[in-house]
């Protein structure tokens, strides 16, 4: 009975006992959601225009991240003042580097595995991950490195208002990356929805032969989808080094887009954001209620437990296309 | 365009330089003590590992700049990238055995639990300096491993110590709440047995917040959870990436920080990741914090400043980089050591073990060292390979740490016998656990 009051009767009390607290681990997993969304709208990017799991998406977080510290840090040694002036620069600079990457992507990596089956694009990500962990590593050391949240005028400090005779602490940082994702979500939408290039996007996502027998671009559509990859990856970067540093330990923190994509589906953007505010808010308060009855620590695997129960339901996720085969 | 012949030719001289390279390398190696160092420059734990393995290695070079080596023989020194990682920890640990290493330095607890029913069997010293197995230090049941100059069982009491002093008494603890974060891996786990018989004998309440290594970045959940169970005091044993995060996450529920207190391994990095509101967070140390040292001076006489190194210069002198200083001189007092006792000047791992058993380093040691006043006399025994050494508590004041305690010994009335039963316990699940064979010298 003890054990049943716990599981069942005791969470509930604890929340209505004490709301503030129930509303602090409801904005923690709200702001966790949006940021794991962000991570996996990096994957759901390329999977829709090229059926490929990017195993490296966790890594561009970290070399994009790294590339803007390490251009800032440059610019200041060449004698531009510290401050928004060299921030912004920086991430001027950053977006060049990335775009780059986009392009040597689809022109050293894609473009000769054309036609190949997808597993071999999954494997070419693998070689693309090792490769920027190294070369990474080759430019900018194993060094973890502060984010230059301030320089680029991301806020800090904390908004707190009273509540049930506690408090709720917002922090503005988080509040700064739940807009800062909204936006990009929404302008990411729009692209690939309403613009001309969005249309091809789709027509690539749903046959290659047919986008191209109709005169769309494969290589041009990739270097934008990895591009926009990319720059997903250093808004993730610059939110989660804002929230601790800028090292190689961000990386696995991609780990937690996997549950995401499960949830939301490999192919749709509301999915990616949807499945993140699930298994955000999901995991924060499975750890906060129900964490202590299993020893804490358990929101490592509770996001997967989540995905999994969503997909006895819905095997190709919340969004993800119902694929029929007819044998 | 290199013809045909030019090919050929090129090829056999190559050859034969291969072939003189090969048969001159044995040679080199009976000249040299071969050391390995097991390191991470790389991966989610380098900002600890790379101010570790900075200080480790520089000062072995400059034992081999300065002095040529020791005892007039070069040490050899390489580095084995491990990333932390407990799979790649054991590859360096294949890829060097052969090469006869007189110590192995695995610088991870994960590493140092699988070497330990090895190291026996191939007769190779692992030092897991202040790491690793605690039971480790009773050398009688394992004569091949030493973790001075204290355990994490000893780190543990040491902070209860100064918890209960700051609250009057250990009786005083009574009542109190004492949460333990940690890195939820062989290493957090470590210390738990011991804070939970801790827990009971001083009737204090121990709440355990485990940080997954994939949560390290992500560990809201785990401190809205101190926010609502308000713990009297939090103790950390982090690494890697954990430590700073959790140093933010505290300022940002509003933790008083002069009662979070942690094991030894928060660097100034760490620290300093809270801002200002960081100030008066708490670690154990027991060296010395500075560069102010003859021995540090010749580092950068003989090494930073010729780029024998890769090192930071502004690392120098930094608590971690400290750190990597006294592993080092630990190595070296050991191999000095065993060359006295066994009249040698190329040791092999059986004389390493030997010499670390007979270790005695006291202050006129230290001075002779160019480290005078660096850390406590340290003593090891054929029977404590580990000495359980006092640490003195340091304080966070918003730009470096200062002293904020005098020594702090460990409780070992409390330690000592839990000590004895891991030990117990540890051979008696290994089944065949084998008998110490080899002898104790006289200075043990």
């Amino acid at each position: 009975m003890d054990i049943l009051y716990k599981v069942f009767i005791d969470p509930f009390m604890q929340m209505g006992g004490a709301p503030d607290l129930l509303v602090q681990t409801l904005w923690e997993g709200l702001v966790a959601g949006m940021l794991y969304a962000l991570i996996a709208l990096g994957f759901v990017l390329i999977f829709k225009a090229s059926g490929v799991f990017n195993f490296a998406q966790g890594i561009m977080v970290v070399f994009a991240a790294l590339t803007l510290v390490g251009i800032y840090d440059l610019l200041r040694q060449w004698g531009v003042p510290s401050g928004w002036l060299a921030a912004y620069l920086a991430l001027a600079l950053s977006l060049v580097v990335m775009f780059g990457l986009a392009f040597a992507v689809e022109r050293v990596m894609l473009r000769p595995l054309v036609n190949q089956p997808d597993i071999i694009l999954f494997m070419a990500t693998f070689g693309l991950t090792y490769f920027l962990i190294g070369f990474g590593e080759f430019v900018f050391g194993g060094n973890p490195k502060r984010m230059i949240a301030g320089e680029l005028n991301l806020p800090s400090g904390a908004v707190e208002f009273k509540m049930a005779g506690g408090f709720v602490s917002m922090q503005k940082i988080d509040i700064a990356a739940v807009l800062i994702v909204s936006v990009m979500v929404g302008a990411l939408s729009f692209f690939f929805q309403r613009t001309r290039i969005g249309r091809a996007l789709r027509a690539v996502a749903d046959s290659h032969k047919a986008a191209l027998s109709v005169g769309i671009s494969l290589n041009q559509i990739w270097v934008i989808v990895w591009f926009a990859a990319g720059v997903v990856a250093l808004t993730t970067g610059i939110m989660w080094g804002a929230r601790s540093e800028v090292s190689f330990s961000l990386q696995i923190i991609a780990l937690k887009a996997l549950p995401v994509l499960i949830l939301g589906g490999f192919t749709s953007i509301p999915g990616a954001i949807v499945g993140g505010l699930i298994i955000g808010v999901g995991e924060k308060i499975g750890e906060f209620y129900w964490g202590p009855l299993l020893g804490s620590g358990i929101e490592s695997w509770l996001a997967y437990v989540i995905a999994l129960l969503f997909l006895l339901y819905r095997p190709q996720g919340l969004f993800g296309e119902k694929i029929i085969e007819r044998i | 365009m290199l013809g045909l012949k030019n090919v050929k030719t090129t090829m056999i001289a190559a050859a034969l330089v291969a072939g003189t390279v090969a048969t001159s390398l044995p040679a080199t190696a009976q000249e040299s003590i071969y050391v390995p160092l097991f390191t991470y420059r790389t991966g989610p734990f380098s900002g600890s590992g790379i101010y570790i393995a900075e200080g480790m290695r520089d000062y072995l070079e400059m034992l081999n700049q300065r002095d040529g080596g020791i005892g007039g023989v070069k040490l050899a020194l390489e580095e084995c990238e491990t990333g932390y990682d407990t799979k790649k920890g054991l590859e360096c640990y294949e890829a060097v055995k052969d090469k006869k290493p007189v110590v192995i330095n695995p610088w991870s607890t994960g590493i140092t639990l699988p070497l330990i029913p090895r190291a026996s069997v191939d007769k190779v010293p692992v030092l897991s300096m202040a790491y690793g197995l605690s039971a480790a230090a009773i050398g009688d049941t394992f004569p091949w491993i030493f973790n001075p100059p204290a355990t994490y069982w000893d780190g543990a009491s040491m902070i209860l110590t100064y918890i209960g002093g700051k609250e009057g008494g250990m009786d005083k603890l009574k009542g109190k709440t004492i949460g333990y974060i940690y890195l939820d891996a062989g290493f957090g786990k470590e210390p738990i047995p011991l804070l939970e018989q801790m827990a009971k004998d001083y009737g204090f309440n121990l709440k355990l917040y485990p940080v997954a290594a994939t949560e390290m970045q992500n560990q809201s959940s785990q401190w809205l959870n101190v926010r609502r169970d308000r713990p009297d005091y939090m103790v950390m044993y982090g690494w890697g990436a954990l430590q700073p995060t959790a140093v933010k996450e505290a300022v940002k529920i509003g933790y008083p920080m002069d009662k979070f207190v942690s094991i030894w391994w928060p660097s100034e990095d760490d620290a300093a990741a809270g801002g200002p509101q960081s100030k008066g967070f708490k670690a154990l140390n027991w060296h010395a914090v500075g560069d102010n040292f003859p021995a540090i001076a010749d580092i950068k006489k003989f090494v930073t400043d010729k780029n024998l190194t890769q090192t930071d210069k502004s690392h120098i002198g930094k608590v971690l980089y400290n750190r990597g200083i006294y592993n080092s001189m630990l190595i070296a007092e050991g191999i000095r050591n065993a060359q006295k006792l066994t009249g040698k000047k190329v040791i092999t791992g059986e004389d390493m073990r030997r010499g670390l058993e007979t270790l005695n380093i006291d202050a006129a040691r230290y001075k002779e060292m160019g480290l005078e006043g660096f850390a406590g006399p340290v003593k090891l025994t054929c029977a404590d390979h580990n000495g359980h050494f006092a640490t003195y508590m340091q304080e966070w004041d918003g730009s470096k740490y200062v002293k904020v305690s005098g020594d702090i010994k460990p409780n070992m009335d409390k330690v000592s016998p839990l000590l004895n039963a891991a030990a117990k316990e540890y051979t008696d699940k290994a089944g065949s656990w084998p008998r110490r064979t080899e002898a104790c010298d006289k200075a043990s």
